[in-house]
């Protein structure tokens, strides 16, 4: 078991046939089970083409219609990523990937409106995507640092996160999942939506949590975790040192108005009973000690 | 992006949002001009830079003769203004703007933002009008009036004149369509922070903006280049100006050991790490995630130009880049730029044994980090010339 995707989803990729679009492509396909999970691309107006061996659509509906498909990924440019986003809630998908980086803010508030009411969910934009390990990879992380096991990971950095895989990977410990929710302002899951779905899941024994400075979404999860959360979590959030008022190459992070912190983040999720590491080297060590001692 | 508050008054002109006349000026003799054409008895010198909190910094004067506002003028000329937004050294003032003067009545705030937690625009309100709304938000957050908006349906004229008449605006039709207005520009416009701090009441019963803040989104100014023509270089630092033209995402900080970092959550995070080991990070610099050759080397000069340096620490996890790449980009650029300080790397990731193979056939004086504690460790040693 893992979280929202293993070896028997079935993705679509929007955007496969751009110069990034191919490049990851072809490494999802090679890696786990993804020859039989990478089922479909679309490009408007390439329909009835094919690459690495997968069947191209002019269209979302049509890649769902044909080939079964219940999940996407985005690597359309950022000016149409959010039409492609747009594109693939309107057919119905489970669950929309998007790596896009990007994308104008308000571009994403119409689209975040459209989704009200919908089924699909949506993780990103601007973000690593998501493996569940030795199953299936959907997004532009190494897949060679993963193990499989029972940690899950969620974090809204990319490097950081194959930070944090490869210091569990060292000292043992397999994850269930991986998922990155991406540095944007407006986005789709929040760390409280992964969370949740982490601590549904049987298969995983803790998480670690990593965020970064910017709006208030990790306290948010951590006052969730407080009142419902069953399995033991350890934090991490970067950029202790950044000033207010810089935005630190992420659109989301930045300490504006007083408000997203290092400091303060820290703070509320000590307070809601999270393993709290100021230490980016030590996420990992962190984990081994908590569950060495429970 | 940042612009003007002349330039934040002209777009707001230009959506029906009225604001005192006024005139951009660059130098004294302008100002004098300008004031002249303008008429009345008194006028307004402002300072115009990127940083809020100039009238305390002596930023803003009410002239009551020409005199004045020549003297007031020469006086903010290439003055280093300082606020709590600019940084110590303060921001050299080359713009003025010569505004009529206005008989206020009352003030208020006017502000927009997007707003994460409810993935919409925010309206923010307040009866505080000319505080900093961190200030009113502290001490009397009831005074701030919050409404969210719909992008379907848009800003609704009863809300807003509801929002309006709770701020104790007298005439709450007009401000509603004013306050309409607002979010047409910040829409249209693709703005993330826009404020009009104070909005006023004039004593002849007329809504006026008598100061426009505005922020732009940059991932949309590739549709407006009315936006863009309104960057003002002066207000940037040159570092950044520099980085941005190689793809860079580069931020100078006050310490004296650099980082190279690819992605920008584990830079700021070996930011965070230098620091806890005693140390300080002289910049945040994230490569991206397909660094070249070229970018490396960039990247390093930059960073050697920092009269502070004492140390790099060159922290990379491989994913898409792999670590041979960025390791024979890190032995050209430094052949390249004559080193002058002791250089630290940690690589991890795809091809790491190759990478390491790779510095260490180089000959250079590259510390190697195990990992990124160790790394850290001793870029701080070496900063501190251990």
């Amino acid at each position: 078991m893992s979280i929202l995707i293993d070896k028997n989803t079935r993705v679509m990729t929007q955007g496969m046939t751009g110069k990034v679009g191919q490049f990851h492509t072809t490494n999802c396909i090679a890696y786990a089970n993804g020859k039989d999970c990478f089922v479909a691309g679309v490009t408007p107006g390439k329909g009835g083409q094919s690459f690495e061996g997968v069947p191209i659509y002019d269209s979302v509906k049509d890649a769902k219609a044909q080939t079964g498909a219940t999940v996407s990924v985005i690597y359309v440019p950022p000016a149409y990523a959010a039409a492609a986003i747009d594109e693939a809630v309107d057919a119905d998908l489970d669950l929309v990937i998007c790596i896009t980086e990007g994308i104008p803010v308000h571009d994403m508030i119409r689209t975040r409106r459209r989704m009200e009411g919908r089924k699909t969910r949506l993780i990103g934009p601007n973000c690593p995507g998501l493996i569940t390990p030795d199953e299936i990879k959907i997004g532009i992380m190494p897949g060679h640092i993963h193990r499989k096991g029972r940690i899950g990971v969620v974090s809204r950095s990319g490097t950081l996160t194959y930070e944090a895989v490869g210091q569990l990977s060292a000292l043992g410990l397999g994850q269930s999942s991986c998922v990155g929710i991406g540095g944007d302002p407006i986005n789709g899951m929040k760390h409280i939506d992964v969370m949740r779905l982490f601590n549904d899941d049987p298969d995983t024994d803790a998480v670690i949590m990593v965020g970064e400075i910017g709006g208030s979404d990790e306290e948010a999860c951590a006052r969730w975790i407080k009142d419902n959360m069953k399995k033991p979590v350890v934090g991490f959030i970067a950029g202790l040192t950044a000033p207010p008022g810089k935005r630190m190459g992420h659109a989301g992070a930045i300490i504006s108005g007083g408000q997203g912190g290092a400091e303060d983040k820290l703070a509320v999720m000590e307070e809601c009973g999270i393993h709290v590491t100021r230490n980016p080297a030590e996420m990992g060590r962190t984990m081994q000690k908590i569950l060495a001692g429970s | 992006m940042k612009i003007h508050e002349y330039q934040g008054k002209e777009i707001l002109r230009q959506y029906g949002v009225p604001t005192p006349r006024g005139v951009a000026c660059f130098s004294s003799d302008e100002a004098v001009a300008a004031a002249r054409s303008l008429g009345g008895t008194a006028w307004v010198v402002k300072a115009q830079i990127h940083a809020g909190g100039r009238g305390k910094g002596g930023g803003v004067k009410v002239a009551r003769s020409l005199d004045e506002v020549r003297r007031f003028a020469d006086q903010m000329l290439g003055m280093h203004l300082v606020t709590h937004q600019t940084s110590r050294d303060g921001q050299v003032v080359r713009r003025l703007l010569i505004e009529e003067g206005v008989a206020i009545k009352r003030e208020f705030y006017l502000g927009m933002v997007v707003d994460r937690e409810s993935q919409r625009v925010a309206l923010l309100a307040s009866s505080e009008g000319g505080m900093e709304i961190e200030e009113v938000a502290k001490e009397s957050p009831d005074r701030i009036h919050t409404l969210r908006i719909d992008p379907v349906t848009g800003l609704a004229e009863e809300d807003a004149a509801e929002v309006a008449r709770r701020i104790g605006i007298p005439d709450a039709n007009g401000a509603a369509s004013l306050f309409q207005n607002l979010y047409k520009t910040f829409v249209e416009k693709d703005a993330m922070l826009a404020e009009i701090n104070p909005l006023v009441l004039t004593e002849k019963g007329s809504l006026i903006a008598l100061d426009a803040k505005f922020n732009f989104d940059s991932n949309a100014l590739y549709r407006h280049p009315e936006i863009t023509a309104l960057r003002d270089l002066d207000e940037e630092d040159p570092a950044e100006i520099e980085a941005s033209k190689f793809d860079l995402s580069y931020i100078s900080l006050d310490g004296d050991i650099a980082c190279l970092v690819n992605g920008a959550g584990l830079a700021m995070a070996t930011m965070d790490i230098i620091k806890l080991y005693g140390g300080n990070p002289a910049n945040f610099l994230d490569v991206g995630g397909g660094a070249s050759r070229e970018k490396v080397t960039e990247a390093f000069k930059l960073m050697l130009k920092n009269p502070r340096l004492k140390a790099i620490l060159v922290n990379i996890f491989g994913g898409i880049m792999k670590c041979d790449v960025i390791a024979e980009g890190i032995v050209a650029a430094v052949r390249e730029v004559h080193l002058s300080v002791p250089l630290v790397v940690r690589l991890e990731g795809t091809n790491v044994e190759l990478g390491k193979r790779i510095l260490e056939e180089s000959g250079l004086p590259i510390i190697s980090g195990a990992d990124m504690a160790d790394a850290a460790q001793k870029a701080v040693a070496a900063a501190r010339g251990n």
